[in-house]
């Protein structure tokens, strides 16, 4: 014998909590990643007070136009994401395919412009053995890199394919669209930090 | 949130806007600024300052964090809290070491030595 | 058609492998990982069963000559134990019993299966990201075991894999190493607890049926809960660690290198500068939290199995919820306890003391809570409570045993010797390793259907507590002795150790005395699987906790209907009541009943 499984508070929120689901379940797995990315930063901070110097980021090889530029890339695939949500609380499917789609391409935009760094870096011979400094900045941005395709590959997914549950269960779908908004700026929010820290701090 | 009204959408669009303004301002306000040769302290509260004002932006606005609920609230409290324990107790512990060279844990000034000269 | 009738529909029709392998019913899934724990609850145990013998008789061929000869001349040349391969042997052993035995066991199996079923939930919150985690435990178990078979053997610098030596061995860029191998089933193993305790926490938040408040969850719920938490803020920075050592090993950095590093008279071509000590805080920043993970979940089996064989409510149940909060907040700030002789400064040192001093508080509040629980009950001596029973004294021995390792003076002494051995054992095997035998044969009957064997549960339980003591116990006078841990010959070249070298044996024999009893279990395991007495109730135990309140076993979906709670967990012996049970989902027969008030 079975029963009907259905899972409650995935379209409307908890009366109690205020919460449907996904969005807690989303917020807890953000807080696992600020302890994820803390642990880096605090590894910075470590590596860098225990050398006797340390360069800044300009004089290491960095380049700051670029890294600049990915950052306004990011802030706006940020707007972008959430306009996308935004569109669809208005129930406008196509508005929310143009903003997605904006957003998708920003961070393919970013990882190509993120490639060219790395590409550059190893052609004169910087790679993460080099130095501590270039140790923690290609872990750093490699796994924030690696936390871009991963948003990349879910909202391509609810771009494409994922976009038929607009047509089943409306609300459901505009709660995965703010869940992968919250994770996708998360995402932009550790960028913004690692942006002046890698590339901006005077050196020592 | 799935009760928000049209309306209520369209004039948080306008606060979108207004927020991508200010990260786009403040991101070039950080490069200009790291250009002044501050100085490593300032520079450094400098750079972490404008940051935070920035994130705080997106978390609040872009993650809904002004109008959340209080079981995030406390999930993100307990986080930071513990962020700042692990960044923090590893820093104390890295200061205070016992009294001789370590590789990168030099001896600050004027520590105990544990062994003093027999 | 909704979703909902869409599944209904097709759920009797999925084919074996979407029913059974890739199953996103919590129940199947935490039978997964319960069965897939115990083979490497097993396989973990048979490591140190070889171990032991090297320990034993230091330098003797092993007298089991297929075993010899399959291990073969690399790993046991001349049927002697290579040192390599006793080091293999010992860091394996530690990984495969917390990370891929205990915390599965206790988490994944009974966790998943038991606390949808306990806040009267349908499933999981997230059914597809429980699938997923077990799948993504699987294949890091795979990876791990797979490092035994590249060249230079598995992982071999501790469980705990300290650089520069876990850097370095061996020196290559291969993902092909055991370390290697290690770091990346980590990884995988890592990504697997914190999606299943974003599932566990949502879960028990948002899933919870009407009418169970916070106050009203069973003791194990809470327990769930809190250990949902350590999981998911402690294992983060490990995992950064992880990623930094293996970074470390194959892209040659020196995150925990220090300048000037010397391997084998040659000094070490990297750059430098980086702190093997930074390895050890982001280590025990999880680690630690981690031993919480072994012991909360027992402890919360241990609640449930006493409260029903006592027939009356635990003592202090708001005391216990309290302390399993402090203790779950606690236990991230106590963590440099394990590096007391790493050289830190008097005051870093004493704050840590400070806070293990504090950590003992909630762990003992806990212990007597459960302790007092036993006070004017009705005993029942059934195997379950037989094991809840012994739980706690031999908790209470591991958890003394602690104290003067969280003493910085006393550490001095006891640091990295068979004390420190015999003090987590004792936590984990006659403590953690007894609650889960305790949660078996109490939850045995709803998965199954079938009874296990009284009379070899109670043949089990005699067996293991008494060779258990016969391992653990010695180690605390082995280790006051002087001797070392992770020896490969045991201490027997060490002047200091020699009076003591007996008890060597003593363990060894006690340890291959617990396999035999071992298999006592495994037999009625699986006897009573397939051929036991079929339970004639839903209820055998007459237990009062949501997951008695359906069928035998409980179909997908588990409750026939919706179940709404009207009391709190523990109703047992309530006065004027018809049974001596009133079970959470069970309404008052009487409208004006004083007891329908619902009070927390």
């Amino acid at each position: 014998m079975s029963t009907a499984i259905e899972i409650p508070y995935n379209s409307t929120e908890r009366p109690d909590t205020g919460l449907y689901n996904a969005k807690l379940g989303v917020w807890l797995f953000l807080a696992s990643e600020v302890m994820l990315f803390g642990a880096l930063f605090s590894t910075y901070v470590l590596l860098r007070t225990g050398a006797d110097t340390w360069e800044n980021g300009a004089q290491i090889g960095l380049s700051i136009p670029l890294a600049t530029i990915n950052t306004l890339v990011l802030i706006i695939s940020s707007v972008t994401m959430v306009m996308s949500w935004a569109s669809l609380k208005m129930k406008n499917l196509g508005k929310y395919k143009f903003y997605m789609g904006v957003t998708i391409l920003c961070g393919v935009i970013f990882l190509i412009i993120k490639s060219f760094e790395y590409a550059h870096k190893f052609e004169n011979g910087i790679w993460p053995s080099t130095s501590t400094f270039m140790a923690i900045y290609f872990t750093m941005t490699g796994l924030h890199g690696l936390h871009v395709i991963g948003g990349l590959i879910v909202n391509s997914y609810l771009w494409g394919p994922g976009s038929k549950m607009w047509q089943t269960d409306p609300e459901r779908f505009t709660n995965r669209i703010e869940v992968a908004g919250l994770y996708w700026h998360f995402v932009d929010l550790v960028w913004i930090f690692l942006f002046p820290v890698l590339y901006l701090l005077p050196g020592k | 949130m799935s009760d928000t009204h049209h309306h209520d959408v369209q004039s948080h669009v306008k606060t979108y806007i207004m927020v991508f303004a200010a990260l786009a301002v403040g991101t070039l306000v950080t490069v200009l600024a790291s250009n002044l040769h501050l100085g490593i302290l300032l520079g450094i509260i400098v750079a972490l300052l404008i940051a935070t004002v920035k994130g705080s932006l997106v978390a609040a606005f872009f993650m809904h964090l002004t109008a959340e609920r209080k079981v995030i609230y406390w999930v993100l409290i307990l986080t930071a809290t513990f962020v700042v324990v692990m960044i923090g107790l590893i820093m104390f512990s890295r200061g205070d070491q016992q009294g001789r060279q370590q590789g990168i844990f030099a001896v600050p000034q004027g520590h105990v030595p544990a062994h003093p000269a027999e | 058609m909704t979703e909902a009738q869409h599944h209904e529909e097709h759920h009797d029709e999925l084919p074996f492998w979407r029913h059974y392998i890739f199953s996103t019913d919590h129940k199947i899934i935490g039978i997964q990982y319960g069965l897939t724990a115990l083979v490497f609850l097993f396989f973990g145990f048979c490591l140190m069963l070889l171990m032991r013998w090297q320990l034993a008789y230091p330098g003797k061929p092993l007298p089991i000559a297929f075993l010899t000869k399959w291990l073969g001349e690399s790993r046991m040349p001349g049927g002697v134990m290579a040192p390599e391969f006793y080091n293999q042997l010992g860091a394996m052993h530690g990984t495969i019993m917390v990370f891929l035995g205990v915390v599965p066991l206790a988490v994944g199996a009974f966790g998943n299966y038991l606390v949808p079923l306990q806040v009267g939930a349908q499933d999981m919150a997230f059914p597809k990201l429980n699938m997923s985690s077990y799948w993504v435990y699987f294949i890091g178990g795979v990876v791990m075991l797979s490092s035994f078979f590249v060249s230079g053997g598995s992982a071999q610098s501790g469980w705990t894999s300290y650089p520069p030596l876990s850097d370095i061995t061996p020196l290559s860029h291969s993902l092909f190493t055991g370390q290697s191998l290690w770091l990346t089933g980590m990884v995988f193993l890592i990504t697997s607890s914190l999606l299943g305790s974003v599932n566990t926490i949502t879960t028990i938040v948002q899933l919870r049926a009407k009418g169970l408040t916070w106050m009203r969850l069973p003791f194990f719920v809470w327990a769930q809960l809190v250990t949902g938490f350590l999981l998911l803020l402690a294992f983060p920075p490990l995992e950064a660690a992880g990623v930094m050592q293996l970074m470390d090993r194959m892209a040659g950095t020196s995150f925990f290198l220090p300048t000037g590093l010397v391997v084998g008279g040659k000094a070490l071509n990297v750059s430098g500068g980086g702190s093997a000590l930074l390895w050890q805080h982001l280590f025990w920043f999880l680690a630690h939290p981690e031993v919480y993970v072994l012991i909360l979940p027992a402890m919360g089996i241990v609640g449930e199995v006493i409260a029903n064989n006592t027939r009356k409510p635990l003592w202090g149940y708001k005391s216990l919820v309290y302390s399993v909060i402090f203790l779950g907040f606690m236990s991230f700030v106590v963590w440099a306890h394990h590096m007391f002789l790493t050289g830190m400064g008097t005051a870093i040192n004493a704050f840590f003391q400070t806070t293990t001093m504090i950590i003992s508080i909630p762990s003992i509040i806990i212990l007597t809570a459960l302790i007092l629980s036993l006070w004017g009950g009705s005993i029942r001596f059934n195997v379950p409570m037989l094991f809840a029973l012994a739980f706690l004294p031999m908790f209470g021995i591991g958890g003394l045993t602690g104290l003067p390792l969280g003493l910085a003076s006393a550490d001095i002494h006891l640091h990295d010797t068979y004390y420190v051995i015999g003090h987590f054992h004792y936590v984990v095997a006659p403590g953690t390793l007894f609650a889960l035998f305790a949660g078996i044969y109490y939850w045995f009957p709803k998965v199954s259907g079938k009874q296990l064997n009284e009379f070899l549960g109670k043949l089990h339980f005699w067996g293991s507590l008494i060779f258990m003591n016969g391992i653990f116990m010695p180690m605390f006078i082995v280790g006051m002795a002087g001797v070392s841990r992770r020896l490969y010959d045991g201490g027997s070249s060490y002047l200091h150790a020699q009076n003591v070298l007996v008890f060597n044996k003593v363990m060894s024999h006690s340890a291959w005395g617990l396999a035999v009893i071992q298999l006592i279990f495994i037999v009625n395991f699986f006897w009573s699987l397939f051929a036991g007495r079929k339970v004639t109730s839903d209820n055998p135990w007459e237990s009062t906790t949501l997951e008695w309140a359906t069928p035998t076993p409980p179909p997908h979906g588990n409750f026939l209907k919706v179940p709404e709670v009207y009391r709190g967990p523990y109703e047992y012996s309530v006065p004027g009541a018809e049974k001596d049970f009133s079970p959470q989902n069970e309404p008052d027969k009487k409208p004006g009943d004083p007891n329908n008030r619902g009070k927390n």
